[in-house]
């Protein structure tokens, strides 16, 4: 029984798909060219958190995740294999490697012990695209109205905002962009990364 | 398109924006007491001025928040934004 369990929980994660899985080998050849990166990270965890940020609870999580949430406007929090993105006043995405959403859902819950606090598993709703290299800028240019300048946007700073109408959560790394697309848009916005990048990545 | 400073995140295209309406409509203490009359000017009835006004917007392509902002309706400018609950400021 419990192995016929196993079995079937092994076959559908065999089955699961990626929402940007069809444009690994066009983003893999828009990439060759160095000038610019394009790749998914699919089945990041991504747990969405609410609490006061002054409530006892909002610093047991902190403690417990081992990083504080963010409370500056428009910034990230890392440690760890975790990555607290700030999404309003009382709002934050904490995200993780896949796998990860079960046992951080429980720490988080454990933590709130009770509070008014809502933990929501929400993993599925978007999926990470990388969008790297020196024309990275140049790129999300063509469709993001705000200023990506590392002196404005630099490393740890996240947006929620519109690129190429669509809603994206937009992360600055240390190592280029990540955008957490919904998995309805992803196609879309795969389809319309790709076509603005055409003058990056033709003739190298 | 008109350049909008939400109170947490910053200046953003009005187009991640959503219009709320005129800000400060408070609700009748004891509406089951209103005339029918009373409850539609509630409802329906707004300001239309021609110069300040106190409106409402809401962040949806960003932070999700809603807030007040004090337009001017002849030139578009903003005035001021700020949270809500916070008492309208005073624009000389
Ligand atoms: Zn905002």
């Amino acid at each position: 029984m419990a192995d016929s369990v196993a079995a079937s929980v092994a076959a559908s994660m065999a089955e699961r798909r990626s929402p940007a899985a069809a444009f690994a080998a066009r983003f893999e050849a828009a990439s060759a060219g160095g000038g610019l990166r394009l790749a998914e990270i699919p089945f990041l965890t991504q747990i969405n958190l609410r609490v006061d940020p002054k409530s006892p609870a909002a610093e047991r999580i902190g403690t417990a995740i081992g990083v504080p949430l963010p409370v500056e406007p428009g910034t990230a929090a890392g440690g760890g294999d975790l990555e607290v993105l700030w999404l309003g006043p009382d709002e934050w995405l904490v995200v993780g490697p896949d796998g990860a959403a079960p046992g951080l859902v429980e720490r988080l819950t454990e933590a709130a012990d009770g509070e008014h606090v809502s933990v929501v598993d929400v993993s599925a709703q978007r999926t990470t695209l990388v969008v790297a290299g020196d024309r990275a800028r140049d790129v999300l240019a063509h469709g993001c109205a705000l200023d990506l300048h590392p002196r404005v946007f630099g490393p740890g700073r996240v947006a929620q905002t519109m690129l190429a109408r669509a809603g994206v959560v937009l992360v600055a790394g240390a190592d280029g962009f990540r955008l957490l697309v919904r998995s309805s848009f992803a196609a879309y916005v795969a389809e319309w990364l790709l076509d603005a990048s055409v003058e990056y990545v033709a003739g190298g | 398109m008109l350049l909008i400073a939400c109170p947490w995140c910053g200046p953003r295209d009005e187009a991640e924006f959503h219009y709320g309406g005129q800000a400060h409509v408070a609700y009748p203490e004891d509406p089951a007491a209103l005339s029918d009359e009373e409850w539609a000017r509630y409802l329906f009835f707004r300001d239309n001025p021609e110069g300040l006004f106190a409106e409402r917007w809401s962040h949806t392509a960003g932070c999700r928040r809603w807030f007040n902002a004090v337009r001017d309706t002849a030139t578009n400018e903003i005035h001021a934004v700020y949270r809500a609950g916070e008492p309208r400021p005073v624009i000389a």
